[in-house]
């Protein structure tokens, strides 16, 4: 296991300090306690918006907390959902007084350990409301699994959601946004490679030289299927054609269309793809008014990509386009 | 059963969790995201820190506080259901200081029921239920056969071995393994395994026992 780490145990520690020197203008970092708090909270009279999840899906979500984002995150141990005790402190950390969202991606162990975190903070007074993400069309038969995982959305949901929360909008409507900004998002990755979980030591899987990985999550496990490896332009198609159509994407329609790396592989290659999707998009008539590109929602070191496609309207376009300050994603200040 | 019989099982589970470590971890790799094994090692590990303190609780004492140990500690999934495992079990042996058989009984019952409450599985689904499941029928039926403790822990065991193993072929219906769909099949399922592991454990400490 060749990684730029010391011991595998400290990774996350280690980390958290990292992150906490290098962004002291934005966040402060409770090590022991593993929570991630915007500086300046709690943000009085703001709804508090709160996401976590597994380590090792940088910067998802600790790099996203800031001004016009999250206002807290709670990072688990690598590809690991975090436990109730840090959700209970990161919402008490946000509580401005106008309740707290709290943002969770379908996975098993984040669902039950986010209903625990929910019920532990209504029974303190906190008014807390939830909404999970499950725009992963890989896996399509919901009465047999354990549902469609939440994936690329996320990002786009925690940038708009947090942007409208900015405004001092009330939880309600704060939840209704982000439900909104969910239904209209559908993903689909692929990996080249698998991952190593530093504490596992060997990969998750193996990958021959000629194979990929279809339908990937982003916790290092094997995908829907194993096929040849194929051009880009090709993996492109195969990712965007399920997502456009599980949308309903219609000709004249707007979307975002966000391209991710899932930690290994270059930025050169994610602007190859994008490139694909461009010309797949506009062969479709369908209109691109917003795009993202880099890693974003990623498994640790695992090469590959995923395409997220968010139907827009003028609603979503404004609070994309709001001021954002945070260590991963900074416009408009 | 007494409280001092608890803790000897509780250690052994620690003991069995860090030696196998490794293995969950590779059946959670083949079908998961290689976790349950250094996870379910860190909640025990933890665990084991209290056991001075667990010296003078009551066994439902005991079992609570590995249950809110393990929700604090574990994550995932498995925090959550093995969590509320411990929790209930310990509800459902409040007050006793000395377990009968049909104290066990009820205390396996009450702890697949946590965990059935929790994560919402019926047998089948290649989960720790299917290792709970036949491991709580086998002790419910030598129980009215009038087996003693011994007895009773034993076929749990291994009625358990036979649940996990009987989990390979299975289509995960549940959990992670799901997203695989059929490539879940041809698996042992790693929350069987450490489930298999803890009543193995419960049935070495009660053999001795009539």
């Amino acid at each position: 296991m060749k990684k730029l780490i010391n011991k595998p145990e400290d990774v996350v520690k280690e980390a958290l300090a990292g992150m906490a020197a290098a962004h002291a203008d934005l966040i402060t970092v409770d090590i022991e306690n593993q929570v991630i708090v915007r500086k300046d909270a709690p943000v009085q009279g703001k709804v508090g918006i709160i996401s976590g999840g597994g380590s090792g899906h940088e910067p998802m979500h600790g790099g996203f907390v800031g001004f016009g984002m999250l206002d807290a995150a709670c990072p688990g141990a690598v590809f690991t959902s975090p436990v109730p005790d840090q959700m209970l402190i990161a919402t008490k950390a946000v509580n401005g007084g106008a309740g707290v969202l709290h943002i969770v991606k379908n996975y098993t162990g984040d669902v039950m350990n986010f209903e625990m975190a929910a019920e532990l903070a209504e029974a303190e007074g906190i008014h807390v409301e939830s909404v999970v993400t499950n725009d992963d069309v890989a896996v399509q038969d919901s009465l047999y699994t354990a549902g469609r995982r939440g994936v690329g959305v996320t990002v786009l949901l925690e940038k708009i959601v947090g942007g409208f929360a900015q405004t001092g909008a009330p939880l309600d409507q704060v939840a209704a946004l982000a439900r909104k900004v969910n239904a209209q998002g559908r993903s689909m990755g692929m990996a080249l490679t698998p991952c190593t979980v530093p504490t596992a030591g060997k990969p998750t899987f193996e990958l021959g030289e000629d194979e990929m990985e279809i339908g990937i999550g982003i916790h290092g496990e094997p995908g829907r299927r194993r096929v040849k490896l194929a051009p880009a332009d090709e993996i492109t198609e195969m990712l965007a054609t399920p997502v456009i159509e599980d949308l309903g994407l219609k000709s004249g329609e707007n979307v975002l269309a966000f391209v991710n790396g899932m930690g290994g592989t270059p930025l050169i290659e994610l602007y190859i793809v994008y490139n694909a999707l461009n010309r797949i998009l506009k062969g479709k008539n369908i209109n691109i008014v917003r795009s993202l590109v880099g890693s974003y929602i990623t498994s640790l070191e695992m090469a590959g990509c995923s395409i997220t496609l968010v139907r827009m309207d003028d609603e979503l376009i404004k609070y994309w386009d709001a001021p954002v300050h945070t260590p991963a994603l900074r416009w408009g200040m | 059963m007494t409280n001092e019989d608890m803790i000897r099982w509780l250690e052994g589970i620690a003991d069995a969790l860090h030696e196998n470590a490794q293995y969950l971890t590779e059946l959670d790799a083949a079908i998961g995201d290689a976790d349950h094994g250094t996870n379910m090692d860190r909640g025990f590990t933890a665990v084991r820190a209290k056991f001075p303190a667990m010296q003078t609780m009551d066994m439902a004492g005991q079992l609570k506080t590995v249950g809110s140990t393990l929700v604090s500690t574990v994550g995932g999934a498995s925090g959550p259901l093995y969590g509320t495992a411990f929790l209930r079990a310990g509800n459902a042996i409040a007050g006793k200081t000395d377990l009968s058989a049909a104290d066990v009984v009820a205390m396996l019952e009450a702890f697949l029921g946590g965990i059935v409450a929790r994560g919402k599985a019926q047998p089948g689904e290649k989960t720790m239920v299917d290792a709970l499941t036949p491991a709580l029928t086998a002790a419910k039926t030598a129980l009215q056969e009038g087996a003693g403790l011994a007895e009773v822990t034993a076929r749990a065991a291994a009625a358990a071995e036979e649940g996990m193993k009987a989990t390979i072929p299975m289509l995960a219906t549940k959990g992670r393994a799901s997203y695989l769909g059929e490539r879940s099949i041809g698996h042992q399922d790693p929350g069987a395994t450490s489930s298999w592991l803890m009543l193995r454990c419960l049935a070495e400490v009660c053999a001795g026992s009539v």
